[in-house]
C-alpha cells in the first residue's frame, strides 16, 4: 500500500515537472533554454518567421551602453555618446528612469540583450517581445526588406568603427570628430526617401572604398575645374545644378563638395548609411513596438493555455504587460502623448477581433477582413505597411472610442484651439487621418531641399525650406548652417519663399557681410 | 536555433573611450569648473572627486527641427469633456501648454546645467594637466630613515622566544635519520639474517644468540640518539629594514596683515592646495600646519587661516619661530618629511628680514625636505625678497618665486619643482 501510495506521488511529480516550467523567478541558462524552446515552438505555430537569435546576457551597465551607443552594438568613438552615457547613467542613478529589459538589433542573426537583472518571467516576456516580435517584423516587413540589409549590418559597423579609429589615427581627433559632428547635423538628411539603397557588405566596402575616394575625388575635380574665362561676369546661369533639387544633404555633399578630403568623404558616407539604416525604424515604432507586443501577449498567453506556465509567471508577466502598454489620458501628470506600445498593440488585437468576432460596424468599415482568417490578416498588416498606412488602415471606430480619440486643431494664428473632431460617427475618419499624419515622418521632419551650388561662380550653396503648415524652421538653423558650412566649405544660406513669391534668405553661413555681387 | 551568450563578463567599460571624449571636448568648461571648484574645497579634501557643471546650450547638437507659428494638428487619447468645435483659450503668451501641444522637444534649448561628477583620477588629471609634475624622486625620500623590523630567515642562535618549533623540529628529524640511517641498515641486515637462521632446519643456538646481542646493541644505541638537540634549534631571525617614512607635514605660512587682501589669499591658498596635491601623490599620511602672522605668529585652523582679516604690521620672522618651535615639539625630522610653503606680500619690517634668513639657514632649512616661498605682488620687492634671494643662492632646498597673477600658479609650481629634479640629477 505505502509503497504504491509512494509511487503515484512520484509519477504525479514527474507529470508535473513535464508539464510546467519552473516559475522561481532566478533564472538560469537551462531555464531559458527551456523556455525559449517553448516560445519557439508556439511562435513557428503562428507562422512567425525569424532570423537566427543570438541571445546576450548582459548587465545593468552594459545596457546602459548599449543606450549610450543608439543600440549600436559596435559604433564608432564619439563624445556624443559619451555624453549620452553619462545622462543615461545620471538619471538610471537617481533612479528616474529605469532601463529598457531588452534591446534587439536588426541584424542577422538577430542579436538581442537581457537584462541580468530580469527575473525568469520577464527574461521569458522580453524572447518572446524581441526575440519573436520584432525578429519576425524585421524580417518580413516590406521596409525592413528593401530598405536594410540584416546581413551586412555589424560588419558594415566593424568596417565604419575601424575606418574612423584610423582617420583618427592619420588626422588627428579633431578634425574627425568636427566631421562627425558636421554630419550628426544632418544625418536626418542623408536619407533616400524614395530610392531604394544599395546592398551594403564588408567585403565590398572595404575592396571599394579606396577605389571610390580616388574617383570621387577625380569627378569633383572634374566638376569644379575652373576656366579662367567663364568666372568673369557671368552671374546669370544657363543651367543650374543639381538640376533637380536634392534632399539627401549628406549625400550630395559626398558626392560635389569641392575641398572634401577623400577619408572625409568616407565619414560623411557612413554617417548617411548608418542614418538609412535606422529611417525604417522611425516610420514603424507603432507597428513595431505594437507587434512585438501582440506576440508576447499571444504566446505566453497560449503557453498558459497548454499549461505550460503557472499562475504566479502569469501574474508577474500580466503586471509588467499592463505597465507597457498603458495609455494615460491626456489630463493625466504622466501623459506624453501616444504610446506607441499601446497603440499598436491595442490595434494589432482589435484587427484580430474584427477578424474572429466582427460586429456590424467592423462589416460595414472592414468588409475585406472582418471574418477572415486572423492569422493571415495579421501577417499581411505586418509586411505591407508602415506607421502611417497602417493607422489610415486598420484604426477601428471602436478603438477610437476605446481610446477616447479627439483631435485638437491649433493655429498660431488664433488665440484659442479648435476641438477639430472628437470619438463619434462624424468624428472617425478625420481623427484617424489627423492620427496617421501624426506619424507621417515628412510632416514631423523638416523639408529642405539643396537647390542650387552656384559651381561658375563663387561656388555658393543654396538650399530651400519648404515649411508643413506655416510652421518656421527652428532656431538652431545657424548652428546647422556652420556644420553645412564646414563641410561644403563655401557661403551656403537658407531661402524660403516669401507670401509674395519671392525667396527670403533665413539663414546663412558665414552670416551676412552685405557683399554685392561683383 | 538559437544561441545563448553570457556577455557579462565582457568589459563593462565599452563607453570609457566615449566619456574621455566627451571629457576632451568639453575640456576648458570642464577646466573653469575645476578651477572654480578649488577655491570651493577644503586643501586636505582630495579625495572625493567633482561635479561639473556644463551650461546645457553648450551641449546641443543642432538638428533642423520645426520652430514656431504655423498650424498644428494633433490627436490625444481620453476625451472627457469636449465636442467638436469646443474652443479652449491658450493661455496668455506661452503657446503649446494647452493639451501637451509641444512638438518635439530636442532643440537643447532647455536651461538646466549639465551635471556629471568626474573622479578623482580624472580631477587631478585635470588640475595638473598643464603641470609636468616633476617626480620627487627617491632621493628626496632616501635621507629619512625609520626601520622596520622585517623577518630574515632563520638563525641558530636566539631568544627561545624566537623558537621556530616547524623549523627546530624538522631540523630533529633530518639530524635522526642522519646519524641513525647505517645503524638501522645493520639492523635489518641482522634481523633478516636472523630470521633466515630461524627457517634454517638446523639448530643454529649460538648464532642466533650472538645476532640478537647485536640488535639489542643497536637497537640501544638508536635510542641512545636524542629527540631534539640544542643543535636542532632554530629562532627565526629578524633583521632592521630602513623605510622610508610615509609621513609629511606640510607648513603653511602666511601673512595676513592689513595689507594681504582676500583676493591674494585665494592665490595663496591654490598654491598651498597643489602642494598638498602633489605631496599627497608620494606621501601616505600628511599633516598641515597653519600659521599665519602679522607680528606675532598664531598656529589656526584652516578655516581661520583663510578667512580672517588682521590688521597691523608685519614681522615674518615670528612664523618662522613657531614653525621651528612647532618641529622641534612635534615632528621630529628623523621621522617627518618637512615640507614648508610660506606666501606673503613682500610687506615685512625691514629690520627683521636678516633675521628671518638667519632663522632659515640655521634652524629651518637643514630639518626641512623644501622650502618655497611665493610673493604675491606686483609691486616691487622689499628686503625680505632679497634676504629670501639670497638664501635661495646657497641652498638648494629652498626656492622663491614672484606670482603676480592666478594663471601664474601652475607655471610658477611647476618651476619649483622642476629645479629639484635638475638638481637631483
Amino acid at each position: 500500500m505505502e509503497r504504491g501510495d509512494n509511487m503515484t506521488i512520484k509519477n504525479e511529480k514527474a507529470l508535473e515537472q513535464t508539464k510546467s516550467l519552473d516559475d522561481c523567478p532566478d533564472w538560469t541558462f537551462d531555464l531559458l533554454e527551456q523556455y525559449q524552446a517553448e516560445i519557439d515552438r508556439v511562435a513557428k505555430h503562428y507562422r512567425l518567421e525569424t532570423y537566427t537569435n543570438q541571445i546576450e546576457v548582459i548587465t545593468a551597465e552594459q545596457m546602459m551602453d548599449a543606450y549610450a551607443s543608439i543600440g549600436m552594438p559596435i559604433g564608432y568613438s564619439h563624445w556624443t555618446f559619451g555624453k549620452k552615457f553619462i545622462q543615461t547613467e545620471q538619471t538610471y542613478k537617481r533612479g528616474q528612469m529605469g532601463l529598457a529589459y531588452e534591446i534587439v538589433i536588426n541584424s542577422n542573426p538577430c542579436i538581442s540583450y537581457l537584462m541580468e537583472e530580469n527575473t525568469m518571467p520577464m527574461q521569458a516576456l522580453v524572447m518572446a517581445h524581441a526575440c519573436y516580435g520584432h525578429n519576425s517584423f524585421f524580417k518580413g516587413n516590406y521596409l525592413f526588406k528593401s530598405w536594410t540589409d540584416a546581413s551586412s549590418i555589424i560588419d558594415y559597423l566593424l568596417f565604419s568603427k575601424n575606418y574612423i579609429a584610423q582617420c583618427e589615427e592619420k588626422y588627428g581627433i579633431s578634425e574627425v570628430e568636427a566631421t562627425l559632428d558636421a554630419c550628426h547635423a544632418l544625418m536626418n538628411h542623408g536619407v533616400d526617401r524614395y530610392k531604394r539603397p544599395q546592398k551594403i557588405s564588408l567585403d565590398e566596402e572595404l575592396k571599394r572604398q579606396e577605389e571610390r575616394a580616388e574617383y570621387l575625388q577625380s569627378q569633383v575635380n572634374a566638376l569644379w575645374r575652373t576656366l579662367p574665362e567663364m568666372k568673369k561676369k557671368q552671374n546669370t546661369k544657363q543651367y543650374h545644378f543639381p538640376s533637380e533639387p536634392q534632399e539627401n544633404i549628406l549625400y550630395f555633399i559626398e558626392k560635389n563638395a569641392p575641398l572634401l578630403k577623400p577619408w572625409q568623404r568616407e565619414i560623411v558616407r557612413i554617417v548617411r548609411k548608418i542614418s538609412q539604416y535606422f529611417y525604417p525604424q522611425k516610420q514603424t515604432q507603432v507597428m513595431n513596438e505594437g507587434w512585438a507586443c501582440f506576440w508576447h501577449y499571444t504566446i505566453l498567453n497560449h503557453l498558459y493555455d497548454e499549461g505550460l506556465v503557472t499562475d504566479k509567471f502569469m501574474l508577474e508577466f500580466l503586471h509588467s504587460h499592463t505597465n507597457v502598454v498603458a495609455q494615460p489620458e491626456y489630463n493625466s501628470k504622466f501623459y506624453s502623448g501616444i504610446n506607441p506600445y499601446a497603440l499598436g498593440f491595442n490595434m494589432f488585437i482589435d484587427i484580430r477581433r474584427i477578424c474572429e468576432h466582427p460586429t456590424e460596424e467592423d462589416k460595414r468599415y472592414f468588409p475585406e477582413i472582418a471574418g477572415s482568417n486572423w492569422l493571415d490578416t495579421i501577417h499581411f498588416a505586418m509586411e505591407n505597411f508602415k506607421d502611417e498606412s497602417f493607422i489610415s488602415q486598420y484604426l477601428s471606430p471602436k478603438l477610437i472610442r476605446d481610446f477616447k480619440l479627439f483631435h485638437i486643431h491649433d493655429d498660431a494664428k488664433d488665440n484659442f484651439v479648435e476641438i477639430g473632431a472628437i470619438h463619434n460617427e462624424q468624428g472617425y475618419q478625420q481623427v484617424k487621418h489627423k492620427l496617421a499624419n501624426q506619424y507621417n515622418l515628412s510632416n514631423l521632419e523638416v523639408n529642405i531641399q539643396i537647390i542650387d551650388a552656384n559651381i561658375d561662380g563663387d561656388r555658393a550653396l543654396t538650399l530651400r525650406y519648404i515649411p508643413y503648415n506655416d510652421i518656421e524652421l527652428g532656431k538652431s538653423k545657424t548652428e546647422v548652417l556652420k556644420h553645412l558650412h564646414y563641410l561644403w566649405q563655401f557661403d551656403v544660406k537658407i531661402v524660403q519663399e516669401k507670401a509674395n513669391g519671392e525667396d527670403e534668405v533665413i539663414a546663412q553661413c558665414p552670416e551676412a557681410t552685405t557683399k554685392k555681387g561683383d | 536555433m538559437t544561441n545563448f551568450i553570457d556577455r557579462r563578463l565582457n568589459s563593462k567599460n565599452k563607453s570609457t573611450v566615449n566619456r574621455q571624449r566627451f571629457l576632451r571636448r568639453y575640456k576648458n568648461q570642464i577646466k573653469k569648473s575645476v578651477s572654480d571648484a578649488i577655491n570651493q574645497r577644503g586643501v586636505t579634501d582630495i579625495e572625493s572627486g567633482e561635479n561639473i557643471f556644463i551650461p546645457k546650450k553648450d551641449l546641443s547638437e543642432p538638428i533642423f527641427h520645426q520652430g514656431e507659428g504655423g498650424v498644428r494638428d494633433r490627436v490625444h487619447p481620453g476625451n472627457d469633456q469636449f465636442t467638436t468645435g469646443d474652443r479652449i483659450n491658450k493661455p496668455p503668451k506661452q503657446q503649446g501648454q494647452g493639451g501637451g501641444q509641444g512638438d518635439v522637444s530636442d532643440s537643447g534649448e532647455g536651461e538646466d546645467d549639465f551635471t556629471f561628477s568626474i573622479s578623482k583620477e580624472e580631477y587631478l588629471n585635470l588640475l595638473f594637466e598643464d603641470l609636468e609634475l616633476p617626480n620627487l624622486e627617491k632621493n628626496q625620500l632616501d635621507k629619512l630613515i625609520e626601520y622596520k623590523t622585517v623577518r630574515s630567515g632563520f638563525c641558530a642562535e636566539g631568544l627561545p622566544a624566537n623558537i621556530d618549533i616547524v623549523k627546530s623540529l624538522q631540523g630533529s628529524i633530518a639530524r635522526r635519520i642522519a646519524m641513525t640511517s647505517s645503524k638501522r641498515k645493520q639492523l635489518k641486515e641482522y634481523q633478516q639474517a636472523l630470521e633466515n637462521l630461524k627457517l634454517d632446519k638446523h639448530d643454529h643456538v649460538q648464532e642466533e644468540h650472538e645476532l640478537l646481542k647485536k640488535i639489542k646493541e643497536l637497537e640501544n644505541k638508536i635510542a641512545k640518539v636524542p629527540f631534539i638537540d640544542t643543535f636542532d634549534l632554530r629562532f627565526r631571525n629578524y633583521a632592521k629594514q630602513a623605510v622610508p617614512t610615509s609621513k609629511a607635514v606640510m607648513f603653511c605660512l602666511m601673512d595676513v596683515s592689513g595689507s594681504m587682501d582676500q583676493a591674494t589669499k585665494e592665490m595663496a591658498k591654490r598654491f598651498y592646495i597643489l602642494l598638498f596635491l602633489f605631496l599627497s601623490r608620494t606621501y601616505k599620511n600628511i599633516d598641515v600646519v597653519y600659521i599665519r602672522h602679522h607680528t606675532q605668529a598664531k598656529e589656526v585652523d584652516e578655516h581661520e587661516f583663510f578667512y580672517s582679516q588682521e590688521t597691523g604690521g608685519t614681522i615674518a620672522s615670528s612664523a618662522l619661530e613657531l614653525m621651528d618651535e612647532i618641529i622641534n615639539e612635534r615632528y621630529n625630522d628623523k621621522q617627518w618629511n618637512i615640507y614648508g610653503a610660506q606666501a606673503s606680500d613682500g610687506d615685512n619690517w625691514a629690520d627683521d628680514s636678516p633675521h628671518c634668513k638667519s632663522l632659515l639657514v640655521n634652524n629651518i632649512l637643514p630639518k626641512t625636505r623644501y622650502f618655497s616661498y611665493i610673493e604675491i605682488t606686483q609691486r616691487a620687492h622689499q628686503t625680505l625678497w632679497q634676504n629670501y634671494h639670497e638664501v635661495a643662492q646657497t641652498h638648494a632646498n629652498f626656492a622663491i618665486r614672484d606670482i603676480k597673477e592666478v594663471s601664474d600658479i601652475y607655471p610658477v609650481f611647476r618651476e619649483l619643482f622642476k629645479k629639484n629634479t635638475k638638481n637631483a640629477a
